[in-house]
């Protein structure tokens, strides 16, 4: 289901100087076309559909249309991601739509902290020894202390 | 595009990760502690962008590695014997053993970091599998990363994204730092370091994908995972090990959704066209690998082995039987009107997450298909192979163990160091350590990173870099645009060249070499010596025409040294089935020359490069840790 942009929606990322989707996707296919000012997809034929790109796109301009040599035609999957929760909807070929919604964090963004809250580990202080970061505290248990 | 002019960026570290998947996000998260004790400089190159990098870019719906064994529900000893029975008696147990000890603290920092796990109403997991828990993980990386670069960055470490490393640089056998370039800018970085971690993943598109069209990038691993790890390794000198151990995923057929929900939690079942269970059917067909035929659960390729058999005699498709999964789940609740339509509601947003959080075109194949998993069954198959040592296939680079566990014949001073002075390995580039998928390969790159500040504090010098290497590699990067520029005009169609090769041509004349010769799906994953050996020769004449790959913008030289790489990854691979006389994982491929299992071969064979020695087989023992 190679990712494709929609030309009326994209707006590419209004002139910067590389795009939200440009910036993500993990197999470095798309791409901004600086005269048009659009993004596009350089190369379908390597694209994963992992929608990363479609998941970021502040303008909701990409979709996917399945991959053309095994996928019949007419179906969509389209996720609308918030920040708690990921949406989906999805269109079957013979019309019927179903919707999900999936949470995706318990946290609010950008609030990971590294140790957890675990600390630092009351043991992890030896550079020879086998404690990692935030151990023991971090594993419920005491696995060296037998 | 003329021929582009790189400027040059040299960076000078502590240590290097190359790699910033889950492997590399639990190495900067773990050695930024030890780090910032230390005053060690970290260094990490990401060829993506880490929120997204690596296997676990999409999502994933479930975490296959969890013991709790606080919880009192597994414990490490029992994982060293699982995954001693799954490879079929050939693993490094005290590897598996030492991340399995770890895991649970990776898990329930990932959970404290936001990760929602799904639990019973007392809390305890909703394990989809003896190793596995549920997860709503769509956003897993991102949060992986939110933490790992906090970490990173708080201990004064730097980030480089969309660098692309393309060779290690010694200093005699020490490793002395890397290469690579900027996918996005004619920028050359010319990393530094006393020490290097080498986690930048397995190898997707060696073998012809079923799909070669526009369906030639939905593999089952990533498309951008190409070999770098077993190429980088390889360059530096490093003993790799089990790089014959692929992997075969059997999945849904085509877009490679994830089955282990439907076998685990929704108890299905597969059968073949006659609707036999070939399991049942089948289950003399494997005593000649006793006594891996009788260990429960059994062993992944053999599983396969049963189901290729089928195909082979006419009996396929094999068919997911998910309509009666989901009717026996519902049968409880059959009196209840009211309680039926909510529990089949219940299952069928469990089965559509179960896609949606790792293979969404998985879930776009049914909804084009009309399929409705509660009304008919879904064809499965096996998938082309791979190189991944964090799944259920086993290849990688050959490390030294924890100290306290490993045998002496498998440590040679810091863990997960390779046998290069400063090298390191974790994740799939870790071999013999299969089963840690993505929890363990974070957490085996947590060990990685704690052993390698302990190394830099030991070797506290900083190595030489070789000008002349350093100017050979930089020549490698121009080359592939001055040859194009030398020959452009010679025909009037770019892609028709006598003087050059582009580069998806010449990963095509890769997969149909490695799928006719090596075993791969068109073959039922079936070879022998004759085979390998002409599949040899093709190698050889490919790896010559590599030198003329051409690249017409900085997108198609990473292109290239994927290729190269992938390249490296499968004369691996080829050279080691040939060392090995046997068929000992016949669900992944099956050499008919040597069709059975033979016990003397219950060790090592691994295989090293040198610029003045070329290629080495090299035996090590295989010596169980806690399987007796």
């Amino acid at each position: 289901m190679p990712a494709f942009v929609i030309a009326e929606k994209c707006d590419g990322c209004k002139g910067q100087d590389k795009t939200a989707c440009m910036y993500i996707c993990p197999n470095d296919l798309m791409i901004l076309d600086k005269e048009r000012m659009k993004s596009y997809q350089r190369d379908p034929q390597l694209c994963w559909e992992c929608l990363c790109c479609a998941k970021i796109c502040p303008q909701q301009a990409i979709d996917v249309r399945g991959y053309a040599d095994f996928v019949p035609m007419g179906s969509a999957c389209i996720p609308l991601r918030g920040s708690e929760d990921i949406m989906w909807t999805i269109k079957f070929r013979d019309g019927e739509v179903k919707r999900f919604k999936f949470p995706i964090r318990t946290t609010p963004e950008g609030s990971a902290v590294p140790d957890g809250g675990f600390g630092p580990g009351s043991k992890a202080n030896d550079i020879n020894d086998q404690y990692l970061f935030t151990e023991p505290e971090s594993a419920g248990m005491d696995f060296f202390a037998k | 595009m003329p021929v582009p002019t790189f400027e040059t960026v040299e960076i000078t570290t502590d240590i290097l990760i190359c790699g910033a998947g889950m492997a590399g996000c639990g190495a900067m998260f773990e050695a930024a502690y030890w780090a910032k004790k230390n005053g060690v400089k970290i260094v990490v190159a990401d060829k993506a962008a880490t929120d997204r990098s690596g296997a676990v870019a999409q999502g994933l719906s479930a975490i296959n590695m969890y013991m709790n064994t606080a919880g009192g529900e597994r414990t490490p000893e029992a994982f060293a014997q699982m995954v001693y029975n799954d490879m079929m008696g050939i693993v490094r147990e005290d590897l598996a053993y030492d991340i399995a000890r770890h895991v649970d603290s990776s898990v329930h920092l990932f959970e404290k970091w936001g990760l929602p796990i799904w639990r019973e109403a007392d809390g305890k997991p909703i394990r989809s599998g003896a190793w596995q828990v549920m997860i709503s993980g769509e956003s897993y990386k991102i949060l992986v990363a939110e933490a790992s670069k906090k970490a990173l960055f708080d201990a004064g470490g730097e980030l480089y994204e969309r660098v692309f490393i393309i060779e290690p640089l010694m200093d005699g056998d020490r490793i002395a730092g890397a290469i690579g370039f900027s996918t996005r800018e004619n920028k050359i970085y010319v990393f530094r370091a006393k020490a290097v971690l080498a986690n930048m993943g397995g190898a997707v598109h060696v073998f012809r994908p079923r799909s070669t069209g526009e369906g030639l990038g939905r593999t089952w691993y990533p498309p951008f995972q190409t070999g770098s790890s077993t190429y980088f390794t390889l360059r530096a000198g490093a003993e790799q090990c089990c790089q014959e151990i692929r992997f075969v995923p059997v999945r849904f057929k085509d877009a490679y959704g994830p089955v282990g929900a439907w076998f685990l939690l929704f108890k299905s079942k597969a059968t073949n066209a006659m609707d036999e269970d070939y399991m049942v059917t089948r289950a003399d067909d494997i005593k000649a690998w006793a006594p891996f035929d009788s260990v429960k659960p059994m062993p992944a390729n053999l599983r396969n082995y049963l189901g290729i058999l089928d195909e082979i005699d006419g009996k396929g498709p094999l068919f997911m039987r998910t309509d009666r999964a989901i009717a026996a789940l519902a049968e409880k609740y059959k009196d209840d009107p009211k309680a039926f339509k909510k529990k089949m509601k219940d299952l069928e947003s469990e089965a559509w997450e179960d896609f949606l959080d790792m293979t969404i075109g998985q879930a776009n194949l049914w909804a084009a298909q009309n399929v409705r998993p509660e009304l008919g069954p879904s064809e499965i198959t096996g998938a082309e192979p791979y190189f991944i040592g964090s799944h259920s296939g086993s290849s990688g680079t050959w490390a030294s163990g924890p100290a306290d566990v490993a045998p002496p014949e498998y440590q040679w001073g810091y863990n997960r160091m390779t046998t290069v002075k400063g090298l390191f390995v974790a994740g799939d580039a870790c071999g013999a350590s299969p089963h840690k998928f993505s929890s363990g390969s974070f957490t085996e790159g947590r060990i990685a990173g704690k052993s390698m500040v302990k190394f830099v504090l030991e070797n506290n010098t900083l190595p030489n870099l070789d000008p002349a290497q350093v100017e050979e590699f930089k020549g490698r990067i121009l080359k592939p645009f001055e040859l194009y520029e030398q020959h452009k005009d010679y025909g009037t169609t770019d892609e028709v060249n006598p003087n050059y090769i582009l580069p998806r041509q010449y990963l095509f004349r890769l997969q149909k070499i490695m799928d006719e010769y090596a075993g791969g799906w068109s073959s039922s994953f079936t070879t022998n010596k004759a085979k390998l050996e002409v599949g040899m020769q093709l190698l050889t004449w490919l790896k010559e025409d590599g030198e003329k790959m051409i690249a017409r913008n900085l997108h198609e030289l990473m292109r290239l040294f994927e290729n190269q790489q992938r390249t490296w990854q499968a004369e691996s691979h080829v050279r080691t089935i040939l060392a090995r006389d046997e068929t000992r994982w016949p669900g992944y491929y099956a050499r008919k020359d040597t069709p059975t299992l033979n016990p003397d071969l219950q060790k090592f064979i691994n295989l090293k490069w040198s610029a003045a020695g070329g290629w080495e087989v090299v035996e090590r023992p295989m010596i169980p840790v806690f399987t007796k």
